[in-house]
């Protein structure tokens, strides 16, 4: 039963990495840009919730209606004022520029909120939580961010084969060239993507922060969750991906289990051995 | 018939290359005129000179556009701690030893990280120094999460004084940095320069055209695995003490020394010189305002991205084509035969 809780619990963090995941493999797809400052953005919203809870007096969950828009402003004017110019055949300048920003945000938080830890104070909600079985239950808040990343996964999912934008999304990723022939405004297009992205990263930046200690340093870290969900999942497949969080997160559940110390270690070895055996991922995009 | 020849001096870089000669000898003897905090920055200079370069070979090159050189700089550091403590070998024999085990190293890491393509490369290397960290952190003999420092008799080994110690590390900082770039000269000057031409300007056409893509690209991986491993040792034997953190920061050893190559200008091994003069004016300058000096350098490096990507240097070569190091290939068409 104990082994049963450690992966229930890991099947449920799953869900958050599945989140940080989302974002990053969104903009990917559609623009082939790869942002290195993905996790900065993820602890630059859960600042935003903290000011935003602290001012209007609010709980972190309902302050999520002004943070997701104001983190998809954001991101649009970041894409149409920066990262539009970074696009093309070379991949250095995305690079170089997302890691400018990655430095730029860690140290503009350090100057504002100091290296302190923080947390978003959620009452009650943070150790309620459901009896399954005899020694077996499950948070309420962890639930709720797995049942959030469900969501949030076939949101997109619906958004990408369902809608005009997700077309029109599909259409640059498969040929910009084409698209723009075909009327479509690419600038805007990219645009709408980042803003999706970041109005995702909004979501996981403020469920991470109502559940852990948070302070400008740990972007890095949840960048490479992340990438290692998108990797393992499979390149492309959105569902994919929320198996690969929850395989990262089972592993670091279980890793953890063993010795405190090998929780980040279990993670990245599940990655590099799924890179090693399957380097398409465990679930690649059938095309067709 | 007699062949057309290939020229790569010119008289402009053949003036310069002595200036630079003049330097260095300069430098060596550094220790005659700069004071102990002087002889401490140009050590610095030094290696980040080097660890710039080896990212441009990497980067501006190859195409490696790796995020995860710290695996290497803190292998390396660890690995003099290792030999140093554990097996009780001199400081000075380790750096070597240092470098060995890192170009080992690189080997299984380029079998996994090369699967990945672009991006996803970077961000791979990254988990690898990740890994690398975590590790690090599992080795209590060597002080696990909180590191450990050179014990006071294997620092005494290396000289009796302590500034003829100063000396000695200075002088290795020197060489270690004249021999690295010296090598990556040699190297783009050689039948590997030619094909890693190629790659860089187009992988397809290199590799239709015989050039052996993944063994050329194999080949730089480990040459800069190894050198940026022996810098790594050289870093933490200035500075006597290491840990995880110190040792595998994703903002000392690969922010920092991409945002020095993209300023000076990548591509080009003038590049990271020029890039590591800014890098180091800049924090001398800014030195007492903290997290707003790394702010203002990723503000510079984003601009200098966007509106010269060729860097520094290469706003000097557009407008004088002038070229330090002799790398540019020249045709020397064979002599006319005399009309009769």
């Amino acid at each position: 039963m104990e082994w049963t809780n450690t992966i229930l619990q890991g099947v449920l963090t799953g869900g958050l990495y599945a989140m940080f995941a989302a974002g990053l493999s969104l903009i990917f797809g559609v623009m082939r840009l790869v942002n290195i400052a993905h996790g900065d953005f993820i602890v630059l919203a859960a600042y935003l919730a903290l000011v935003v809870t602290e001012t209007l007096g609010i709980d972190p969950l309902v302050s999520l209606v002004i943070v997701v828009p104001l983190m998809a402003a954001i991101g649009y004017a970041l894409q149409r004022g920066l990262l539009n110019h970074t696009l093309g055949d070379d991949l250095l300048p995305p690079l170089l520029v997302t890691f400018g920003l990655s430095v730029i945000i860690q140290n503009g938080l350090l100057e504002l909120f100091t290296a302190d830890s923080r947390r978003l104070q959620a009452g009650a909600i943070e150790v309620a939580s459901w009896q399954l079985a005899p020694g077996l239950s499950i948070g309420v808040l962890p639930f709720l961010q797995f049942a959030a990343a469900v969501a949030v996964i076939g949101g997109l999912q619906a958004l990408f084969y369902r809608t005009a934008l997700g077309r029109a999304f599909r259409a640059t990723s498969d040929d910009p060239a084409v698209a723009q022939l075909m009327g479509l405004d690419n600038a805007h297009v990219f645009a709408l993507a980042m803003a999706l992205s970041l109005a995702v990263v909004a979501i996981a930046g403020v469920l991470l922060a109502v559940r852990a200690n948070f302070d400008p340093a740990i972007g890095p870290a949840r960048l490479i969750f992340g990438f290692e969900a998108v990797i393992i999942g499979g390149l492309g497949n959105l569902w994919g991906t929320l198996a690969g969080g929850i395989v990262l997160g089972v592993a670091q559940a279980i890793g953890a289990k063993l010795d405190p110390g090998w929780q980040l270690l279990a993670g990245h070895l599940a990655f590099l051995i799924v890179l090693g055996v399957r380097p398409e991922g465990l679930f690649p995009r059938i095309r067709g | 018939m007699s062949a057309v020849s290939v020229r790569f001096t010119d008289r402009r870089s053949a003036i310069s290359l002595a200036a630079l000669a003049a330097a260095v000898v300069a430098l060596a003897f550094a220790p005659l005129w700069a004071g102990r905090d002087g002889l401490r920055l140009l050590g610095e200079i030094f290696a980040y000179v080097a660890l710039a370069s080896l990212w441009n070979l990497l980067a501006g090159y190859a195409g490696l556009v790796s995020v995860g050189q710290q695996a290497f700089v803190g292998l390396g550091g660890y690995m003099l701690f290792a030999l140093a403590i554990l097996a009780g070998i001199s400081p000075l024999w380790a750096i070597p030893g240092a470098g060995l085990i890192g170009a080992l190293a690189a080997v299984p890491v380029a079998a996994l990280v090369f699967r990945l393509r672009g991006h996803y490369f970077a961000i791979g290397t990254w988990v690898v120094a990740e890994v690398f960290r975590l590790l690090a952190s599992q080795v209590s003999a060597l002080g696990g999460g909180s590191g450990t420092s050179l014990p006071a008799a294997i620092v005494v080994a290396i000289a009796d004084t302590r500034t003829m110690r100063e000396f000695v590390i200075y002088w290795i900082a020197l060489a270690l940095a004249v021999a690295i770039l010296a090598l990556i000269l040699l190297l783009l000057r050689s039948r590997y320069g030619l094909a890693l031409t190629a790659i860089r300007d187009n992988e397809l056409a290199a590799a239709s055209n015989g050039v052996d893509v993944v063994r050329v690209k194999l080949v730089i991986y480990v040459f800069a695995a190894c050198g940026t491993a022996m810098i790594g040792a050289l870093v933490f034997l200035q500075k006597l003490r290491i840990s995880p953190d110190a040792a595998f920061s994703v903002n000392d050893w690969t922010a920092f020394v991409i945002f020095i190559t993209v300023i000076g200008g990548i591509g080009r091994l003038e590049g990271p010189i020029v890039g590591t003069i800014v890098f180091f004016a800049l924090r001398q300058a800014l030195a007492d305002r903290g997290a707003l000096y790394l702010l203002m350098l990723g503000v510079v490096a984003i601009a200098v991205m966007l509106k010269a990507p060729k860097g520094i240097w290469g706003l000097i070569v557009d407008r004088l084509d002038w070229q330090v190091f002799p790398l540019q290939r020249r045709l020397v068409p064979p002599p006319r035969p005399e009309p009769n």
